[in-house]
C-alpha cells in the first residue's frame, strides 16, 4: 500500500496547524484500513472509503474520503446519507495546472451544501491558494518545498472578486 | 464605454501588485519555469522567437483616445515603437523586457486596462462585430452583454485552470463580422416570437488543427440567464474536457466525442442547479451596463450630406476609399470609418508610435474619443459626422492610413508567424506583403470582395480556415511551404476552406494567388463575389488551373 506524505504542518482557515493525518494512496485496501491504529486519523481513497463504511463509522469521524481529479463530489454526496455526517473532504491536486478539483471544491459548497472542512492536497502551491480558497477550500496541505509564511499571504492576493465564491456568496454586481 | 468603479480599480491594483511579486520570485529563482508559466500567460506574456512578447486586453475591441496614447506611450519606452492589433481585438507588443513587465502592467492599469487573462488555458477576451451600437441593422448592442461576461470570467476562481483556451463571441448585429461561429462559444443575440430578446448559443467551434464550427447548445436563453448558463457549459468543460492530449483539449473535441446532444444533457443537468441562483442577472444590472454604452450627443443631421455628395463628385481617390471603407450608421448623417491598417510594406495590424498618436488624435477629434479594433486587424472610428469625412479622409493621409482596401484582397489578416513567433512552421508577413505587391489598385478593385487569411502554423491564429482564400505555412522537410485552402468564410453562413492540392514554395504564392482569381473572373456571373463563383463552380477548375489538367495528388 502507498502512502502520500504530508507536511507537518496545515494551512487550517488562513492558520498554521499540525496535522494528524495519513493519507492512503489510490492501491490501499480494506485490509490495510483494518490494520491502522483506531486512533489514527486517516484519509483514505473515495472508492475504499465507501466499501469500508462499517470501519469508517467505527473510527468516528476520524476517516475521511478524498477525491481525486475525476472523481465526482456528486456521486459521493449520492452515496451517503448526510454529506454533513463527513468532518471533512479532501481533494487531491496530481499537478498544480489541473482544474477539476475546483470543480467540486465549488460543487460541495453550493449544490451539495456541505459544511465541513474541504482540504487540497497534492502539488498546492502558494500562487493557486487564492482561488482554491474561493472555490470553498479552507484546509491546505502544502507541497512540501513551499513556504508557509509566503502561502499564508496568499488569502489577501485580492481584496474582492467578481463571482459568487464561499467567502462572498452573492456577485459584486449584486453589491455594487 | 464602460468606466471603472473602486472596485475594478482595486481588483486591478492587486493584480498588477499579483504580479509584480510573482516575477519577482521567479526572477530570484523560487518559482520554477513550469510554475509560472500559466502566471505569466494569464498576464498575457509569451516567451518568443526574439523576446518576451506582451498581449494587451482590449476588451470587444474598444479602445478610448486616452488608452491608445497610453499604449504608443508603452511602444515607446518598453517597445520598438510599433504595436501589432491581433485577430482577437487585442494589442500585442514585441519587444517588452520580462523584468519591465509589471511597470508596463502599472502603467495600463492607469487607463483601465491590462493583460489579464488574454493567454493561457482559461477564459480570454470575449470579441464582438465592431460595428456594435452603430450598426444600422443590429438587434441589440451586444457590448453590454460582452461586459457582462468579461466581468464574470475575470478571475473565474473555478475557470482558471481549464483543459485548454478558451474564446467567446457575441454578436447583435445581423451581419456577422465576429466570426461567431468558430468560437469555443458563439453568442448571437436573437428575438423569439413573443417578441423578447435573448441569445442562441453555439458550443464547440473553434478553428486551429481541427477546425470545427459550432453546434446550437441552445435555441433561446432568457437575457436573465446568460452567466448562469455559461458556468454550467464551463463547469461541464473543466470536468470532462481532455486533460491527456494537448491537441484534443479544446471544447470542440469533447463535444464532438460526447455528441452535442448528450453534452446539451448534461449541461442543462449542472444549470438546473445554477439557474435562478445569485448569478442570475437583473434588470437593474444589464440596465446599469447599457448605460456604459449609451449613444453619445451626436448631433441633429439631414441624412444627405451636402459637402459629401460635392467631394465624392469632385475626387475619384476620395470616392474610392468612401465606397470601400465608410458603412451605414443607424444615426441619420453620421457613418462608420474602417482605417485599415494594411498598407501594402507594413506588416498587416501593426502601427508605429507617431499612428498610434495620431489616431487617438482623429478620434477625439472626429469620433467622441473612441474608437475599435476589429479581428480582421483593422481600426474603427464609429461615429463620424458625413460632412467631416472628405476632412478625416485628407488627415489620414498625412499619416499613410488611407488604404482604401477594406475588404479587397490586399485586407489580409495575417498572423506575426516566423518572423517572431516561436511555434511559427513558416513566415507569414512577406508572403502578405508579396501577395499585396502583385496586384494593383484598380485590379484589387476589379477583383472586388474576397477575405484572403495567414497563419504560419495550424494554430491558425491568422484564421485561415475561414479565408476564402486561407495560406497555412507547413514544415516540409525543414523547409517553409504553404498549404491553398479555398472556400472558407467567417460569415453568418460560416464555411471551412478545402485544400486544393500540394503545396507550394513561398516563391509561387503571388503567382498561386494570381491564378485562384484568373479562374474567378473567367467564371464569374454579374455581381457574383468570389465565394459564391467558388460554392458555384467547386474546386474542380481552381485545381486545373494550379496543377494542370490531373487534379495533383495531396500530400
Ligand atoms: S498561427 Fe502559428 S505562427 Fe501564427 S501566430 Fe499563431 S502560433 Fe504563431
Amino acid at each position: 500500500m502507498s502512502t502520500y506524505q504530508l507536511p507537518k504542518q496545515l494551512i487550517a482557515n488562513c492558520e498554521l496547524a499540525d496535522n494528524d493525518w495519513l493519507w492512503l494512496g489510490e492501491d490501499a485496501e480494506a485490509a490495510d484500513l483494518q490494520a491502522i491504529d483506531g486512533a489514527q486519523h486517516v484519509i483514505a481513497p473515495v472508492a475504499l472509503w465507501l466499501s469500508a463504511q462499517d470501519q469508517v463509522a467505527a473510527r468516528q469521524g476520524h476517516c475521511i474520503p478524498w477525491l481525486g481529479s475525476a472523481d465526482l463530489a456528486a456521486q459521493l454526496a449520492e452515496s451517503v446519507a448526510d454529506i454533513n455526517t463527513i468532518p471533512m473532504i479532501a481533494l487531491f491536486f496530481p499537478v498544480f495546472s489541473d482544474g477539476r478539483n475546483y470543480s467540486n471544491a465549488r460543487e460541495l459548497r453550493t449544490t451539495l451544501g456541505f459544511d465541513g472542512d474541504i482540504l487540497a492536497a497534492g502539488d498546492v502551491l502558494r500562487d493557486q491558494v487564492f482561488y482554491m480558497h474561493r472555490c470553498g477550500i479552507n484546509v491546505f496541505a502544502m507541497r512540501e518545498d513551499q513556504d508557509l509564511d509566503d502561502a499564508l499571504k496568499a488569502f489577501a492576493d485580492f481584496q474582492d472578486g467578481y463571482q459568487v465564491s464561499v467567502d462572498k456568496p452573492v456577485p459584486l454586481f449584486r453589491r455594487r | 464605454m464602460y468606466r471603472y468603479d473602486n472596485y475594478d480599480h482595486q481588483m486591478l491594483a492587486d493584480r498588477v501588485a499579483q504580479f509584480r511579486d510573482q516575477t519577482q520570485r521567479y526572477l530570484a529563482g523560487k518559482l520554477s519555469e513550469g510554475e509560472f508559466l500559466p502566471l505569466r500567460l494569464q498576464n498575457g506574456l509569451y516567451v518568443q522567437r526574439l523576446a518576451p512578447m506582451l498581449r494587451i486586453a482590449v476588451p470587444y475591441g474598444m479602445l478610448s483616445s486616452r488608452q491608445m496614447r497610453k499604449l504608443a506611450f508603452i511602444a515607446d519606452h518598453y517597445d520598438k515603437g510599433y504595436s501589432h492589433l491581433t485577430t482577437r481585438q487585442n494589442v500585442q507588443f514585441n519587444w517588452p523586457e520580462l523584468g519591465e513587465v509589471p511597470d508596463i502592467l502599472a502603467h495600463l492599469a492607469e487607463v483601465e486596462m491590462h493583460a489579464i487573462q488574454t493567454s493561457g488555458n482559461c477564459i480570454r477576451n470575449t470579441t464582438t462585430d465592431q460595428y456594435a451600437g452603430v450598426s444600422a441593422d443590429e438587434l441589440d448592442d451586444a457590448r453590454p452583454y460582452c461586459e457582462l461576461i468579461r466581468q464574470w470570467s475575470t478571475f473565474h476562481p473555478e475557470f482558471a485552470y481549464l483543459p485548454r483556451k478558451f474564446k467567446i463571441a457575441v454578436c447583435g448585429t445581423r451581419r456577422d463580422q465576429a466570426a461567431t461561429q468558430v468560437h469555443d462559444i458563439g453568442i448571437y443575440i436573437v428575438k423569439n416570437d413573443a417578441g423578447e430578446l435573448g441569445f442562441r448559443i453555439l458550443v464547440g467551434g473553434g478553428l486551429g488543427r481541427t477546425p470545427v464550427i459550432g453546434s446550437e447548445i441552445c435555441e433561446f436563453l432568457p437575457k436573465k440567464h446568460l452567466l448562469t448558463y455559461l458556468d454550467a457549459i464551463l463547469r461541464v468543460y473543466n470536468r470532462e474536457g481532455r486533460r491527456d492530449n494537448k491537441f484534443k483539449a479544446r471544447i470542440k473535441i469533447l463535444v464532438r466525442e460526447t455528441g452535442i446532444d448528450t453534452f446539451r444533457e448534461k449541461v442543462e443537468k449542472e444549470w438546473q442547479v445554477l439557474k435562478d441562483g445569485p448569478l442570475t442577472l437583473t434588470d437593474d444590472e444589464i440596465d446599469r451596463m447599457r448605460g456604459f454604452f449609451h449613444d453619445p450627443d451626436y448631433r441633429d443631421l439631414p441624412a444627405q450630406s451636402e459637402a459629401l455628395q460635392s467631394a465624392l463628385s469632385k475626387d475619384v481617390m476620395f470616392s474610392a476609399w468612401y465606397e470601400q471603407n465608410v458603412a451605414a450608421h443607424k444615426r441619420s448623417g453620421y457613418a462608420i470609418v474602417t482605417i485599415c491598417v494594411k498598407q501594402t510594406g507594413s506588416p498587416p495590424g501593426d502601427l508605429d508610435t507617431a499612428q498610434m498618436n495620431f489616431v487617438a488624435d482623429l478620434a477625439d477629434e472626429y469620433s467622441f474619443g473612441e474608437m475599435r479594433i476589429t479581428h480582421n486587424q483593422n481600426l474603427v472610428l464609429a461615429d463620424v459626422e458625413q460632412d467631416r469625412l472628405f476632412e478625416l479622409w485628407q488627415a489620414l493621409k498625412t499619416f499613410d492610413l488611407q488604404a482604401d482596401n477594406l475588404g479587397l484582397l490586399s485586407d489580409i489578416i495575417c498572423c506575426p508567424g516566423g518572423d517572431f513567433c516561436a511555434l511559427a512552421n513558416a513566415k507569414s508577413i512577406p508572403i502578405a506583403e508579396a501577395i499585396q505587391r502583385r496586384f494593383t489598385h484598380a485590379e484589387l478593385r476589379e477583383i472586388g470582395e474576397i477575405s484572403l487569411n495567414i497563419s504560419g502554423c495550424m494554430n491558425a491564429c491568422g484564421h485561415h480556415h475561414v479565408g476564402n482564400i486561407g495560406i497555412l505555412g507547413v514544415d516540409k522537410k525543414g523547409e517553409e511551404f504553404y498549404q491553398v485552402t479555398l472556400g472558407g468564410s467567417a460569415s453568418n453562413h460560416t464555411a471551412l476552406g478545402k485544400v486544393v492540392g500540394r503545396a507550394f514554395s513561398q516563391e509561387e504564392i503571388p503567382e498561386v494567388v494570381e491564378k485562384i482569381v484568373t479562374v474567378y473572373k473567367r467564371h464569374r456571373e454579374s455581381g457574383e463575389n468570389f465565394l459564391s463563383t467558388y460554392e458555384r463552380i467547386g474546386m474542380d477548375p481552381f485545381k486545373t488551373e494550379l496543377y494542370g489538367e490531373k487534379p495533383a495528388v495531396r500530400h
